[in-house]
């Protein structure tokens, strides 16, 4: 085959990109000199059509048979040349790419290293590249039903645009209801609609939705199988209610035997109590209650009176005995929207939240604003009295480094919602204290402005600490105020911590679960932060919402739209095509001794008992070439990274002109 | 007796024991004696070096050659058989990847002479001593197998290679038998294939602690790498019928690598990281590169440590 072999070599300018620091026409000339090697040009975009015509007319008319460009990151256009050689009538897999950008022009600025560089490269390809051998993709058929795994805003919306097109999609979520932290807000900035308004028409819709099956209590448990195909285990956790008898009448809950609520209610930010037997809220989804077994006396003690089940009577929704169920579905993607925890306030001790009753975090603000609130919308502080001053602390556990070094995105202009709301509701003075004030959103800086104008103290500085300014609970913010060089003390009623958002505190354990990566930030990873922003390294999975990131409304909406855009495109593309460069066990040679079993990442690898050999089911291999390094006696081969032609590589590298 | 084919036997830097393997051969010697003529045999019989050197150029129908080269001498007999010889194979360890002479490589000539001699008086290649002329053989500063000073034809592993091994290597000689040039005379699988405790590995094996064999009681029948022993089973050329782990011991990798792997101890070394729970396991197995390159460092992509002389 060697002799035989006819490689063109392509340098490409990439504009200034490459050419203002490598010599590219003198790499040209040089790789036209080596063995194999039948011609070699460089022009200025070998990605633009007529580059991409280039390479074609050469394989038709000077019969190359391999082809090698030195351009950019394989990441961005290797399947841009592997679809050139198609068309031409080559074999991709002949194809090999040198990334003469990132990895020379753009890191140095000696332009005769990089040049050298850059022909190091480009030997190193053409060596390489003689070895290939044709390849052929694997097609998988793509199963047409989604899961989507997190019912906030962001699942709902995806769940909804999913299902419109005609899509079954199963809807799974951790609590008893649907609506996620939208439900628990009050207004929505910058325009200040009514959250519930906006969100409770959607909740019903998916409850409504023909193509939704709605999960709720229910957590994802094992995800087996492959893009297209996944085989997914959900564990439906007991409601010890019937979902579908149950009417939301709520007469069991006021019939139960606890005649005061004395749990803390969750969904209300422990502000108030709820009772064993419970719904969240009142527009919860479903409208179903709940019982919550820690609490209810029934299974803490066997003993009691169920006056509930007397009040259910006939229609018998309360089941005690209710147990945990698996569920086992196929889908063909799965978008996970699973969303964010709010920074703990208690984690910056000098605010004094947990210790200082009259200091909040504002999701807890959002509640006393909500007239579906534990106060109906009253702004009463813990010790029953109004707030006639407030401050609101931004930043609190974002752009630090000893907590979370980002901008939680949301907080100042929460901050501003709130600062608006608290003034409208109780005429308190309200002072806002901001590192920098971040509204880069539609309305957003208007809203500021308005906000500033209704007569908001916007004090920049960063709070560094809350402690009490005398005995009747009032509190003294110490700030440095940067606008005028002076440290002040400013006295009020109620703090309000500006918490950021952090990744689910379970985000790893998902992340494994789901096989894909958390950036160190710990949210979920995405698989390019500008061309593929939904996507993941795992194939068919798809991310919406906060638990890529911290991100508003809106900007969650949006990603599920295009989340459930990506998983309508891969479903009804019908069938998949795998990329070749997978790993293979050479069954002959294997001598099961098991060493790569657990080391694969993907779970690809068996053990076939009756053969006493591994193998590997190449559709859920990702290449990523673990198997091929532990593999002890060398038995297991990956595609396009054969020892020889790595090692060719490598020789060619160190081989200097 | 002229109608048989010739064959050498020959020892370079080796312990002994692969002639001690063909001698084991027992009844079998008796055989192999009758179907071929021994014409050199310097451990058993007594011919000379120009009872080689006489013979026409490839008149031998084989050279078996055990041991590494480290010597100008072993180098010189190496080529002088090489050429005498139609085959030649390189027999056992040493030969086939410099053995447990080659860990000589992690220093230099000098180094190794002086845990022996005092600086005062080191052996010379070559010095006058009353008014002669003596010389010794140089010593080099770095062990090489065999190929990598003379082409070799097949190679016999093991360290000893096993009497099964021998005797196949040798019909398959005589039968005319033998596999493409370059090969090693064992089956081309890992020793796992063959190990009587092959079923008892766990698929999901994590090694917290690794212990040398009198560190504890070694269960008979349970895969050695589940007890924390370090066996390089799994990464070594099988074909010997684990007689050590049939003896409770782990393998050490005599037979070397599969003709997949260019780089025994890598390999090895990579397949144990795999197993092991964390780098404090790894850290804690003694002598690295005696565990994982015991007998293949001169045969290893490094060859030697770096700051040896020339070879």
């Amino acid at each position: 085959m060697h002799d035989s072999v006819r490689v063109g070599v392509y340098v490409c300018h990439c504009g200034r990109n490459i050419e203002g620091t490598i010599d590219v026409r003198e790499v040209a000339e040089y790789a036209a000199t080596l063995p194999g090697v039948a011609l070699a040009r460089d022009y200025r975009y070998m990605c633009s059509d007529p580059g991409q015509e280039l390479i074609r007319q050469d394989i038709r008319d000077q019969d190359l048979n391999r082809v090698v460009v030195a351009a950019c990151s394989p990441c961005l256009h290797e399947k841009t040349f592997r679809h050139v050689l198609e068309q031409a009538g080559l074999n991709p897999y002949f194809f090999q790419m040198v990334n003469i950008r990132e990895h020379a022009s753009w890191v140095h600025e000696d332009r005769r290293a990089a040049t050298v560089k850059a022909k190091d490269l480009i030997r190193a390809a053409v060596r390489r590249v003689r070895l290939h051998r044709p390849l052929e993709r694997r097609q998988v058929s793509i199963h047409p039903d989604v899961l989507v795994v997190g019912g906030g805003i962001a699942g709902i919306h995806a769940a909804l645009t999913l299902a419109n097109s005609g899509k079954h999609v199963y809807l799974v979520e951790r609590e008893p209801t649907i609506g996620g932290h939208m439900a628990q807000f009050d207004k929505t900035f910058p325009t200040l609609d009514c959250a519930a308004c906006i969100l409770t028409p959607k909740m019903t819709a998916v409850k409504m939705h023909p193509k939704i099956t709605l999960w709720t209590l229910s957590e994802v448990a094992r995800v087996e199988g492959y893009v297209g195909n996944y085989q997914v285990t959900v564990r439906r956790k007991p409601r010890y209610v019937l979902e579908d008898v149950c009417i939301g009448c709520l007469e069991c809950i006021e019939a139960c035997v606890y005649k005061q609520a004395k749990v803390p209610d969750a969904f209300n930010v422990g502000l108030s109590k709820r009772k064993p037997v419970y719904i969240p809220f009142p527009q919860a989804v479903p409208q179903v209650v709940v019982i919550d077994p820690e609490t209810c006396i029934e299974f803490k003690s066997g003993r009691c009176k169920k006056t509930c089940v007397e009040v259910c009577a006939d229609r018998k929704a309360i089941d005690f005995h209710q147990q945990e169920e698996l569920k086992t579905i196929d889908v063909g993607a799965i978008i996970l929207a699973t969303g964010f925890q709010v920074f703990d306030g208690r984690r910056l001790p000098y605010y004094g939240y947990g210790a200082y009753p009259n200091v909040y975090t504002a999701l807890e603000v959002e509640r006393l604003v909500n007239a579906a609130g534990p106060t109906a919308g009253e702004i009463v502080m813990r010790d029953g009295r109004r707030p006639r001053s407030v401050g609101i602390v931004h930043c609190v556990g974002s752009r630090d480094v000893h907590t979370n070094a980002y901008c939680s995105r949301v907080c100042c202009m929460y901050s501003l919602k709130l600062a608006h709301l608290i003034k409208e509701r109780t005429s308190a003075e309200v002072y806002n204290f901001y590192i920098d004030i971040r509204a880069p959103g539609k309305g957003f800086e208007e809203f500021y402005n308005r906000v500033a104008e209704e007569g908001t103290y916007l004090v920049r500085g960063k709070v560094a600490d809350v402690y009490p300014a005398d005995h009747d609970g009032r509190l003294m913010l110490q700030v440095e105020d940067t606008l005028l060089g002076m440290v002040r003390k400013i006295p009020v009623d109620m703090v309000v911590l500006a918490t950021g958002l952090e990744p689910q505190a379970d985000a790893q354990q998902v992340r494994r679960l789901f096989n894909i990566s958390c950036s160190t930030e710990g949210f979920f990873l995405e698989r390019h932060p500008k061309l593929a922003p939904v996507s993941t390294f795992t194939e068919g999975i798809f991310l919406a919402g906060c638990c890529q990131g911290p991100k508003d409304i809106p900007d969650s909406v949006a990603q599920a739209g295009a989340a459930a855009g990506e998983a309508l495109a891969l479903i009804d593309a019908g069938s998949i095509e795998l990329e070749p460069n997978t790993a293979h066990v050479l069954a002959e040679a294997c001598s099961g001794c098991k060493t790569c079993v657990p080391m694969c990442p993907y779970q690809a690898i068996s053990f076939n008992e009756t053969e006493k050999k591994a193998q590997i089911n190449e559709v859920l291999c990702k290449g990523c070439g673990t198997c091929v390094a532990a593999c002890p006696s060398g038995s297991i081969q990956q595609n396009l990274f054969e020892d020889d032609e790595i090692f060719e590589e490598i020789a060619g590298v160190l081989e200097y002109a | 007796m002229a109608d048989k084919p010739k064959v050498a036997f020959y020892w370079c830097a080796a312990c002994g024991g692969c002639e001690e393997a063909i001698v084991d051969l027992g009844e079998g010697l008796l055989e192999v004696a009758a179907a071929v003529e021994i014409v050199f045999w310097p451990v058993a019989l007594d011919f000379k070096r120009r009872d080689i050197e006489q013979l026409a150029d490839h008149s031998l129908a084989a050279a078996f050659v055990n041991g590494a080269i480290r010597t100008g001498e072993q180098e010189e007999m190496a080529r002088l058989l090489s050429a005498k010889a139609q085959l030649l194979f390189a027999f056992g360890s040493c030969a086939h990847l410099g053995g447990i002479p080659g860990l000589a490589n992690l220093f230099t000539s000098r180094e190794v002479l002086a845990t022996a001699y005092p600086p005062d008086n080191f052996p010379r290649h070559a010095c006058r001593d009353n008014g002669h002329a003596l010389e010794l053989p140089e010593l080099f500063d770095t062990v090489r197998p065999l190929d990598q000073v003379v082409p070799v034809d097949y190679y016999v592993p093991g360290c000893p290679p096993t009497p099964r091994i021998i005797q196949s290597a040798l019909q398959a000689l005589l039968s005319d038998t033998l596999p493409p040039r370059g090969s090693v005379l064992a089956p081309d699988v890992a020793l796992c294939e063959e190990c009587p405790r092959k079923d008892s590995r766990p698929p999901d094996l994590t090694v917290a602690a690794f212990h040398r064999p009198h560190q504890i009681v070694i269960d008979e029948e349970k895969c050695m790498l589940a007890q924390g022993i370090l066996c390089l089973g799994p990464a070594t050329r099988g074909g010997c019928e684990a007689p050590c782990i049939r003896g409770n011991m782990p393998c050490t990798g005599c037979f070397g690598p599969t003709s997949r792997v260019r780089d025994f101890g890598g390999k090895a070394l990579s397949a144990v990281a795999s197993v092991a729970a964390d780098e404090a396991a790894l850290e804690a197995i003694p002598d690295p590169v005696g565990a994982f390159y015991r007998y293949s460092l001169p045969a290893s992509l490094l060859r030697r440590k770096k700051n040896g002389g020339d070879r």
